[in-house]
């Protein structure tokens, strides 16, 4: 560990990083991206001010369409993604309400560990139970470009071992929604869990209050300037608890979505070592240290200060 | 083998001790049935004497039995602060609260617990089997009817007669009745009580002399009235009624439990105190739990850290309370109308409560459990390298070091002050018959350590004054050649009877009849070889009787009125035996300093032959007895430079007239009965003690043990303190001084004692105070000149040294006067406290302690030394020949002195280094860990979800992390063991506390807090919303969580990566095997599905993904920047010694310049002004002065 060797191992961070960091960026420059927030859009005016009203009332459509101008040109795969703001799927008490025994093998598993959503009032288990299945998101889009309909593909959004090995082929919802406190989506009884892959990505608690989950993928190309239609079927009550809805159309690259920070982040600590190295250097040259210099052990300085 | 805990420093002295102490045994009699005085006992009579009164001589000395045991051990352990506070954690686990399961919480801690109270139990069951061996010793009791029989000591009571045998312990403080010598003395060792080897004579009251056989016990009645059990040693009052004869007893006829017959074929006694109530084991105490300076400090940390945990508990209770008040209503996917008391929204105060103390569990990281286990684990580990070590592997004794109690491992690098016992420790308790200056003439060829390194320096080039010491050393050692214990004398002029052909030999002759005769020891033949040993009382005559033996005159044989001794050369018709009449013995005392025998030989001749030192003897000499004065003074002052110690002899023909005037006067002042008889003795053997003739001078080594001066030259280099406390005479005590060179010609010597009784008294009449204020008054002023001159000191070479009597000592640890004595002895580069009993040991020791406030190691071999052993920070027994009460209350056993050095400058040096480091280390990545589960919260609404899995966080401290820092606290060396031992300075490092410092501390604790912050939001902003794969999936928590704590999991061993300097196999494996552990953990975790979300999570979501790649390389770099910086700055621009010394290394610059590396490892010594090279410096610089005088003609002389 000498300084020689330090500031040769800043300068080889810094000559990797710095590289990277712009590479990063670049990549994740080519990544095109529409986000549009739509829960305030589309509450029709008249119930701008009581939204609870709005959403609670199922008599009222919930059907809105929105129009999208593609900015960039954007390559298959799209793909569509719901946000939620202010969304706590991180809650420990949410988090804890599942189980994952009986989305695998039925409802003889269902437990404690899903309360307080694990029987209906008839005492019957409901399946899928837990407060996150009962809280399925449920807005639905659909796109259009002109009269065309974009094709969006809800398959394989979800893990294949999810879908494979934690959600049962053979397990399929019941009593669920039936209750007089109706939460989020409902799911169709004769299809088994495993196909679910709404609920499967769903039951993924995300980490922070504000979140993403994929909800299908469009797989033709969105050229430059084109207008596109989305009908969304805005079921999902966010309103109560203040949380924003917003729908994104993202393409991505080999690093994921759009990452602007990944790059930054590499870029200030490369250049952070490179500054480093390079102040050390100039240290090192200006007052020179020669390697095991004895002068600079502690007696020998004592002695000099005498 | 017996306890462990006789003879600690008892500082409340009981009232029995006061008493016992202030009431001097002459008018003690009128107390006797007073309060304090009410024991009775009856004596050879078992049915008056209450059976249950008393307690019977049994000892325990176990903390615990099998039914206390589970409780006061499991009470000891929670008395632990930490250990309170996992239990309560471990309990709550068990509720709702927690948020993690139970068992992950209660498992550490009852590991923990249960190692510790093992290894708390396996202590007290060795402690139980010494207990049992001692009580089932056996000794001869009185079964009436004049029969004796053996029994266990356990079943000794009260009353008891006893009969004690040769070389047996005696069971319990008994009465002295009668023993084989006619006259009713004994001897006695009392090494066990006070370090003293002679022996000392205990006499038996006249009135029961003529109890001398087992039949006369047969009708044997006497009643003891006397003091209650008290720890005073040296007193004891009581009333001995016998044939309706009441007789004052006194110490004198007093045989203490633990103390030795010695050179008496057996006595009788009656058992006065028992067990407990003994006089040595009412001095014992419970040995004190030592803790080490740094685990004291650690404990403040662990406040500190427990504070902050307490804090972010508040902030996350409050924020939970404040988020379920006025939020929760809103939360329609947490059903908040169905919630249960955790997370009332109605009553958040509630819920608040009870969310703290869920908080104080998940945060719990912030304080390591696994640092204890860690901490200890390491410390066995050190422990076990100290007592494996091959370099302090003793081969004659086949002992190696041992590290007692392994919790002060670290405190061996931390030494201030080192207190040594002196017989035993330093010296071998043998003396060697150097050399001798008979008729003006030196004789012995032999040369003392001093002198041999001091030739061999000079010879080497005195003018190069850098010249290292080591190869004088390394030569010195191969030079040791074993010769006859107690001899070292060789000269052909005086051997094999060569004398006779010396000019001088009639005068060599009276020589050497002077060393055979004048002494009091007793020869003991053994059957077996024929050949003698001399029980001597100290060893000095033991040594001259074996050099006369040499020189041809034996002394086989003491009756009660003569000597004889066979002379091999004195005739012509071979070896002849001859009887010398003795007629008087005027003893030696420390006052007299000197000894004289009057005797009568064959011839009829009356002579008087007397040894003592040098100014005393000179001051009597006869005018036509100075003839060899002036020679034999300057081979005292000869020896006295080599270290030796010196006597001179000297004697006087008596005329039968003269003789029997003087001895008519001397029977009368014999006989005189009053308090001035002392002084009436003195007076009139000054009367005879004069017109002597000197014949010559002896010098005697006092028998060093091997390496001690060599020992004492480098502790004294690494910058310790050495002070010397013994209970032998000053005179002995500041020869010894010079024998390991820490006193020296030319050191400024200021001795502190208490004037004589006499003068004392004067002062006091004069002044009108008593005699004790004025005692102070006279040491008061003594300390102050002292302090005086050394404040006027000019000259920068100038050495003090501090030389103490018992007596001053005494009044010098007074409240009032101790802290001027500690500046005074403080200032002085030696110390020698002479005279001190066990109890003044530790006194000192706590002073030095208390007073410096740095670490201080006591090290003794003696159960004379057990209170000091067990006063000090470290306490260090030798584990040599003498018993093993030192070592059974040390923390460190070696078994000679010289393992000291590298006991100290290497192990502890190194333990110091490892545990401090250890511990910054451990907080640093606690502290990382813990804080980014707090940052969580903050994002899942305090909710008390951690973003990890269950399992991370238990493998984190127990298998992720653990191994790294355990081995860099067992194996991490900052520079070799050599270099250690050649750069002695080095060590400062450790009493100055340079890697345990604040500033370390929370250089380490910002790293932790920065290295969290970059952990936590580093990755949260790049797995903020965006999808992680090209296949546009997003994370979830399970994915943040995985790549955080993988990022964590690089970064803190990183991190140790680049703190350790000594990379050996192992410690890759750990750093690097660590990583990989984690690795392979995930991905077998990932494999089964009760993972949950963790499910294939490397193989399927995150392996894959470039992004979490990139990201754990990003994180790992960051949060190891600033240690790097930290580092670059401290080589390139303030390095530490070690730095450099290591650079040295790894540039090979020793083995190219080997001049730089000599010089600078002589440099690296402190300055010091003791030892033995500053006594060499010293003595160059006075022969350069003397070259100078004298011209450039003289020439050296070197002593081969």
């Amino acid at each position: 560990m000498t300084p020689g060797c330090l500031i040769a191992t800043f300068l080889v961070i810094g000559i990797i990083f710095v590289p990277f960091g712009l590479f990063c960026l670049q990549t994740s420059n080519h990544v095109a991206e529409i986000n549009r927030r739509y829960d305030v859009e589309c509450v029709p005016n008249a119930y701008r001010g009581n939204k609870q009203a709005y959403i609670k009332d199922s008599a009222i459509s919930k059907n809105c369409t929105l129009e999208v101008k593609v900015l960039d040109h954007m390559r298959a795969p799209i793909y569509v993604y719901y946000e939620l703001e202010n969304f706590y799927q991180n809650h420990r008490r949410y988090v804890k309400s599942r189980s994952d025994k009986q989305l695998r093998f039925g409802a003889k598993y269902t437990g404690e560990s899903c309360s307080p959503v694990q029987w209906d009032h008839n005492g019957f288990p409901i399946v899928p139970c837990g407060l996150i299945a009962w809280s399925l998101f449920n807005d639905t889009y659909d796109f259009t470009q002109g009269s065309k309909e974009i094709k969006v593909n809800r398959k394989n959004i979800s893990w294949k071992s999810d879908r494979e090995h934690k959600f049962g082929k053979n397990v399929f919802p019941s009593n669920f929604q039936n209750g007089s406190f109706i939460g989020g989506g409902k799911l169709d009884p004769t299809v088994p869990l495993s196909e679910q892959e709404d609920l499967i990505v769903w039951m993924r608690p995300s980490a922070l209050p504000k979140f993403r989950k994929l909800y299908g993928v469009i797989e033709e190309d969105l050229e430059v300037d084109e207008t596109i239609n989305i009908l969304i079927r805005n079921n999902y009550n966010t309103y109560t608890f203040g949380g924003k809805k917003s729908i994104v159309l993202s393409t991505a690259s080999w690093l994921g979505g759009k990452n602007d920070f990944l790059g930054y982040a590499y870029i200030v600590t490369g250049s952070m070592s490179i500054f480093m190295s390079i102040l050390f250097a100039l240290i090192h040259v200006k007052y020179p240290r020669p390697q095991g210099d004895t002068n600079r052990l502690s007696w020998n300085r004592k002695n000099s200060n005498n | 083998m017996r306890w462990s805990k006789l003879y600690t420093f008892n500082c409340f002295r009981g009232h029995h001790g006061d008493a016992g102490a202030d009431g001097p045994s002459s008018d003690g009699a009128g107390a006797v049935g007073g309060p304090g005085f009410s024991r009775v006992v009856h004596c050879n009579n078992p049915g008056l004497q209450k059976p249950l009164k008393y307690p019977t001589n049994y000892i325990t000395t176990t903390k615990y039995n099998i039914i206390t045991f589970f409780p006061k051990a499991i009470f000891e352990q929670f008395r632990r602060v930490a250990n309170l506070y996992f239990l309560l954690t471990a309990i709550l686990s068990l509720t709702p609260v927690c948020p993690f399961s139970p068992v992950s919480m209660i498992a550490p801690l009852a590991f923990v617990v249960g190692l510790s109270m093992l290894k708390e139990g396996l202590e007290d069951w060795r402690r139980f089997i010494q207990d049992m061996k001692v009580n089932n010793r056996k000794i001869a009791v009185h079964k009436g009817d004049g029969e004796f029989m053996y029994r266990h000591w356990e079943e000794l009571c009260v009353g008891d007669v006893v009969k004690v045998e040769k070389d047996q312990f005696f069971p319990a403080d008994l009465l002295l009745l009668s023993s084989s010598y006619e006259d009713g003395i004994c001897y006695v060792e009392t090494m066990n009580l006070d370090g003293e080897t002679n022996l000392k004579v205990k006499r038996s009251l006249e009135a029961t002399l003529p109890l001398e056989e087992d039949e006369s016990f047969k009708d044997f009645q006497a009643v003891i009235r006397c003091e209650d059990p008290n720890p005073s040693l040296y007193t004891f009052t009581g009333n001995f009624e016998y044939e309706r004869q009441v007789f004052a007893l006194d110490p004198g006829q007093i045989l203490l439990r633990d103390s030795k017959l010695r050179n008496t074929s057996f006595i009788y006694g009656v058992v006065i105190f028992t067990g407990h109530d003994s006089k040595v084991m009412q001095n014992s105490t419970e040995s004190p739990s030592k803790r080490s300076r740094i685990e004291k400090k650690m404990d403040l940390i662990i406040y500190i850290l427990f504070t902050v945990l307490m804090l972010i508990s508040l902030i996350s209770s409050i924020g939970f309370a404040v988020r379920i008040k006025l939020d929760l209503p809103h939360w329609w996917y947490l059903q908040p109308q169905k919630s249960n008391k955790l997370d009332d929204p109605s009553r958040p105060a509630l819920s608040g409560i009870f969310h703290l103390i869920t908080a104080l569990i998940l945060y719990g990281y912030l304080i390591p459990i696994s640092l204890y286990v860690s901490i200890e684990l390491v410390k066995v580990l050190q422990a076990h390298f100290i007592n494996q070590d091959i370099h302090m592997f003793d081969e004659e004794t086949g002992n190696t070091a041992q590290a007692r109690t392994s919790n002060l491992n670290e405190e061996l690098g931390q030494v201030h002050t080192v207190l040594s016992d002196k017989t035993g420790t330093l010296t071998c308790n043998q003396m060697d018959f150097l050399k001798c200056s008979i008729a003006g003439v030196s004789y012995g060829v032999g040369s003392s350590e001093v002198e041999i390194a001091a030739a061999k320096h000079m010879a080497s080039g005195y003018d190069d004054h850098d010249m290292p010491l080591e190869d004088i050393w390394e030569e010195n050692n191969e030079d040791e050649i074993e010769l006859v214990e107690g001899v070292t004398f060789s000269d052909d002029r005086l051997m094999h009877g060569n004398w006779t052909k010396e000019p001088n030999s009639s005068t060599i002759l009276l020589f050497f009849r002077i060393l055979a005769l004048c002494h009091t020891a007793i020869p003991e033949t053994n059957e077996a070889t024929g050949s003698i040993a001399y029980e001597a009382e100290s060893p000095d005559e033991g040594a001259f009787l074996v050099a006369a033996r040499e020189f041809g005159f034996e002394f086989f044989k003491r009756t009660q009125s003569s000597v004889f001794v066979r002379e091999k050369h004195t005739s012509p018709n071979g070896t002849t035996e001859r009887e010398f009449k003795i007629l008087n013995l005027l003893e030696f005392n420390s006052k007299r300093k000197r000894m004289t025998v009057i005797l009568k030989d064959e011839d009829g001749q009356i002579l008087l032959f007397c040894k003592g030192a040098d100014s005393i003897i000179f001051d009597r000499l006869a005018k036509n007895g100075r003839v060899y004065e002036v020679d034999t003074t300057r081979h005292l002052n000869d020896y006295g430079e080599a270290g030796l110690r010196t006597l001179a002899l000297s004697y006087r023909v008596l005329e039968e007239a003269e003789y029997s005037s003087w001895n008519a006067e001397f029977l009368r002042a014999k006989t005189s009965i009053g308090p001035d008889r002392e002084l009436q003795l003195e007076r009139v053997s000054d009367l005879i003690e004069r017109e002597l003739i000197l014949v010559g001078a002896t010098a005697v080594e006092d028998k060093l043990q091997k390496g001690v001066p060599q020992c004492i030259d480098r502790l004294a280099q690494a910058g310790l303190k050495i002070w010397v406390l013994t209970g032998d005479k000053m005179e002995t005590a500041i020869n010894i001084g010079y024998a390991c060179s820490l006193l020296r010609q030319g050191m400024k010597q200021i001795c502190l004692s208490i004037p004589t009784g006499d003068q004392v008294a004067q002062d006091a009449k004069k002044s009108s105070l008593t005699t004790e204020q004025a005692a102070k008054e006279s040491l008061l002023s003594q300390i102050a000149n002292g302090s005086q001159m050394v404040k006027l000191e000019k000259d920068p070479d100038a050495a003090f040294a501090l030389v103490i009597d018992g007596k001053a000592l005494a009044f010098a640890l007074e409240d009032n006067m101790k802290h001027m004595f500690l500046n005074l002895a403080i200032e002085c580069a030696s110390v020698i406290c002479c005279r001190v009993s066990p109890k003044q040991k530790a006194l000192v020791t706590r002073l030095v302690k208390e007073g410096i406030g740095q670490t201080t190691l006591a090290i003794g071999d003696g159960a004379n030394d057990v209170g000091m052993i067990q006063e000090a920070d470290i306490g260090v027994g030798i584990s040599g020949v003498e018993g093993m009460q030192a070592v059974m209350a040390s923390d460190f056993s070696i078994s000679q002195f010289r393992f000291l050095e590298r006991l100290l400058v290497v192990h502890g040096h190194w333990c110091y280094k490892r545990i401090a480091q250890m511990i910054c280390y451990f907080f640093y990545k606690n502290i990382a860990f813990g804080l980014t589960i707090f940052y969580f919260e903050a994002f899942a609404g305090f909710s008390g979800q951690s973003v990890y899995d269950d399992w991370f966080m238990l493998l984190f401290n127990v298998v992720l992390t653990s191994l790294p820092v355990i081995s860099l606290g067992v194996f991490e060396q900052d520079v070799s063991s050599e270099i250690c031992l050649q750069f002695p300075a080095l060590y400062q490092q450790g009493p100055k506390n340079l890697f345990f410092d604040w500033y370390r501390i929370l250089g380490w604790m910002g790293n932790g807090l920065y290295s969290s912050l970059a952990i936590f939001f580093l990755n949260l902003c790049i797995f903020y919303d965006q999808a992680i794969r090209a296949g546009g999936q997003t994370a979830d928590m399970a994915a943040v969580g995985t790549t955080m704590f993988t990022c964590i999991i690089w970064a803190v061993n990183m991190q140790i990566a680049l703190t350790m300097s000594h990379f050996t196999w192992i410690q890759h494996l750990f750093v690097w095997g660590s990583i990989t552990t984690w690795y392979v953990f995930i991905l077998a975790y990932g494999m089964t599905l009760r993972s949950g979300d963790n499910y294939q999570i490397l193989l399927e979501v995150l392996g894959p993904a470039p992004i979490y790649w990139a990201a754990t390389l990003l994180v790992t770099a960051a949060c190891n920047i600033p240690y790097l910086i930290h580092i670059s700055y401290q080589r390139s621009c303030n390095p530490l010694d070690h730095h450099v010394i290591q650079e040295i290394k790894y540039l090979k610059k020793d083995v190219e310049d080997q001049t730089m590396w000599k010089r600078e490892r002589s440099k690296a010594r402190q300055k010091t002004k003791i030892g033995f090279t500053a006594r060499v410096d010293a003595k160059i610089k006075q022969i350069k002065g003397k070259l100078h005088k004298k011209g450039p003609s003289l020439t050296i002389h070197t002593v081969s």
